[in-house]
């Protein structure tokens, strides 16, 4: 499907300074069985989420109303294990358009960018300013600029760049996707696999 | 031309264009597909009017949901029978052939493309499960990818991809006896940790590979997501072809001889250039379990838990253990001998050879799950059922089973297992299930002890 077009985000964030949370955390594998790309918001962080008697857990920090935003700010290597690009679905489902971490599992960044969420990797010592902000009140918001590949703490914190592949940034930008951009290019796969027959 | 790597002759084979200087267009040769990340991409080709392109380098089973028993009859799970069944309409509608439930091919994605030799040295082989690494040990660039890329495969067969970044990991010396090829990637996951390997392509070469059959490099390739890495391969070598030559879907005669002339040319050249290289002795490894909730948290049998940062503690909380003890020794509920990691012939043959003409421990349920329908059969064929069933162990159908609990086959809260599978995240093997990562000789032991015991005790 198209993605959604991505320019600039100013939002609230959530924090979950957690570092390695895998797949199996984001969406638990029971989870996984319908056959849609809709829903799975409500069974992100299930199991953190949820006491075993399936009420809210007031611990974790989606429970806690002092919390709101589109953006996710979390530890390094966010997103490990699993391929399944549920957990990119379900992320985007809730709510949240941009994850900003300290480092993405490849297959993750590759999910979330084609599903029109934004992986935005910074430094720790961006991570620690902005949970330390979260002290403040009102609490700060974060800007995030895909055009300048720059994220600022607002109104007047620090800010930090970020890296994006050129070709996935145009696609978010313009709202493209992988497979329009290879389907406009099939004549030439077709062309390529006559002269490399296997 | 100047010195390549393995890795660079299988993507320079590929691109069919560039983009931008760093992504290209990859061909992909073969497409593996399951039940659970296809239907959404299956319903994206069909909102686009699209057939799939290319369905003859289309694979299907199905694994991941289903039921470990009475295989012939009805799926009871509703949600997971419905998957099952839309994958079939999926592949009739667009030509794809299907080894389903029941099928003689039928059995765990990772385990039926080598076997039945649709997995060969050269390709380009993606599936959108993170562990299709382990069809690298046959010296194919392998990796994983989501359910968009799903799409984009069966719809164009090809992929938007960067040029990887190259590793190679050299293991040097010999394996001890009754320490295996499991023992030996966990090890190395263990120094390299979880994120170590994040964005690479890694070659793992040197004697210690050499020396591995082809089962047992599927076993070390099958972890190489396990440090982050995007792949893991081995060049392929006279191994690789005896282990390939007269298998359903290899290449025969003429075909075959042109293949193996081919196959010849691509492992890394003397001179090639890695991005980074790594080299471990293996010689002192020993039999490994895993302590913690990723497989980087691993210790020898005899080894105690490492003192851990603060953000560690709550995995340690988790699996109910303690820095500085021992896990020598500790009580165990599950035994769990299967999956892409371990669920192959050789691994139950080794299993089997621990157990045989004992009992299991009282108290302990133990799941022996073949990789595929040929590996049960095959194990039937040389009488392990029997072992298992003397042994009083459960020998059940193929498919991923426990390993991700999608299906029954779940280890209840709080419960701790053994078990021979790849991850040992929190509620992996079911909400609250407790997982000791292992090999098969490992979880042998196990077995029989009903506690983490060191197998070299007992063979
Ligand atoms: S056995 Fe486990 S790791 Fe392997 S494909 Fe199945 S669920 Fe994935």
């Amino acid at each position: 499907m198209p993605v959604e077009r991505f320019n600039t985000l100013v939002s609230g964030y959530v924090p979950l300074p957690v570092d390695n949370i895998d797949t199996d955390q984001i969406i638990p594998a029971r989870f996984l069985k319908e056959t849609s790309r809709e829903g799975f918001g409500k069974k992100l962080f299930y199991d953190w989420r949820y006491l075993g008697n399936g009420d809210p857990n007031p611990d974790f920090v989606l429970n806690d109303p002092g919390f709101s935003g589109k953006i996710l700010v979390t530890g390094k290597n966010f997103g490990s294990g699993s391929s399944r690009e549920h957990a990119a679905w379900a992320i985007y489902d809730y709510g949240f358009r941009v994850v900003v971490a300290g480092s993405f599992a490849d297959i993750f960044r590759g999910n979330a960018l084609n599903t029109g969420l934004l992986p935005v990797e910074v430094g720790s010592a961006f991570i620690d300013t902005m949970m330390k902000a979260l002290e403040l009140s009102p609490a700060p918001r974060l800007k995030v600029d895909l055009e300048n590949q720059r994220i600022k703490l607002m109104p007047d914190g620090i800010s930090e760049g970020f890296e994006i592949d050129a070709y996935k940034k145009n696609c978010l930008l313009m709202g493209y996707d992988d497979i329009d951009y290879l389907l406009s290019r099939q004549k030439e796969i077709e062309k390529w696999e006559k002269t490399n027959k296997r | 031309m100047s010195a390549r790597t393995i890795i660079d002759k299988l993507w320079d084979a590929h691109v069919v264009g560039d983009i931008d200087g760093v992504s290209g267009i990859l061909y992909i040769d073969r497409h593996f597909v399951h039940e659970v990340t296809s239907p959404q991409a299956f319903e994206g080709l069909k909102k686009r009017n699209r057939k799939v392109l290319r369905p003859e380098k289309t694979i299907a089973t199905a694994d991941h949901n289903v039921p470990t028993m009475n295989q012939d009859q009805k799926v009871r799970d509703s949600l997971s029978r419905l998957q099952l069944d839309t994958l079939g309409v999926n592949c009739r509608e667009h030509g794809v052939s299907l080894f389903g439930l029941g099928h003689e091919n039928n059995g765990i994605v990772h385990v039926i493309g080598p076997e039945l030799g649709i997995t060969q040295p050269g390709m380009t082989i993606v599936c959108g499960d993170s562990h299709t690494a382990t069809h690298g040990a046959f010296g194919a660039l392998a990796f994983g990818i989501g359910t968009s890329q799903v799409e984009m495969v069966l719809a164009s067969q090809c992929l938007v991809q960067s040029r990887p970044k190259r590793m190679r990991i050299r293991l040097e010396g010999k394996l001890q006896k009754g320490v295996g090829a499991k023992d030996l990637i966990l090890y190395v996951i263990s120094r390299m940790s979880t994120s170590g390997a994040t964005g690479y392509f890694i070659e793992y070469d040197g004697p210690a590979i050499r020396r591995l059959t082809m089962e047992e490099r599927m076993t070390v390739c099958n972890m190489s997501i396990e440090m982050g890495a995007r792949g893991g391969l081995v060049a392929p070598d006279q191994t690789t072809f005896d282990y390939l030559e007269g298998r359903s879907f290899s290449p025969k005669g003429k075909e075959w001889d042109q293949a193996l002339e081919y196959w010849k040319t691509l492992p890394s050249d003397r001179d090639a250039v890695f991005d980074r290289e790594e080299v471990f002795d293996i010689s002192d490894v020993e039999p490994m379990v895993t302590f913690g909730t990723n497989p980087g948290m691993a210790i020898g049998i005899n080894g105690s838990i490492p003192p851990l940062r603060p953000s560690f503690m709550k995995s340690l909380d988790y699996m109910g253990f303690s820095p500085g003890e021992q896990l020598l020794g500790r009580d165990i509920d599950y035994v769990f001998l299967g999956s892409c990691t371990n669920g192959r012939i050789e691994d139950l043959r080794q299993f089997a050879l621990l157990v045989a003409g004992k009992r299991k421990a009282d108290g302990v349920t133990v799941w022996i799950v073949p990789g595929s329908k040929q590996v049960e059969k095959q194990a039937v064929n040389e009488g392990l059922d029997r072992i298992f069933a003397q042994a009083g162990m459960e020998f059940r159908q193929p498919g991923c089973s426990a390993c991700l609990a999608m299906n029954d086959d779940k280890i209840p809260p709080g419960r701790y297992a053994v078990s021979t599978s790849n991850r040992n995240f929190e509620g992996r093997q079911g909400p609250g299930s407790r997982t000791i990562l292992a090999g098969p000789l490992t979880a042998a032991a196990a077995a029989i002890t009903g506690k983490i015991s060191d197998p070299r005790d007992f063979i």
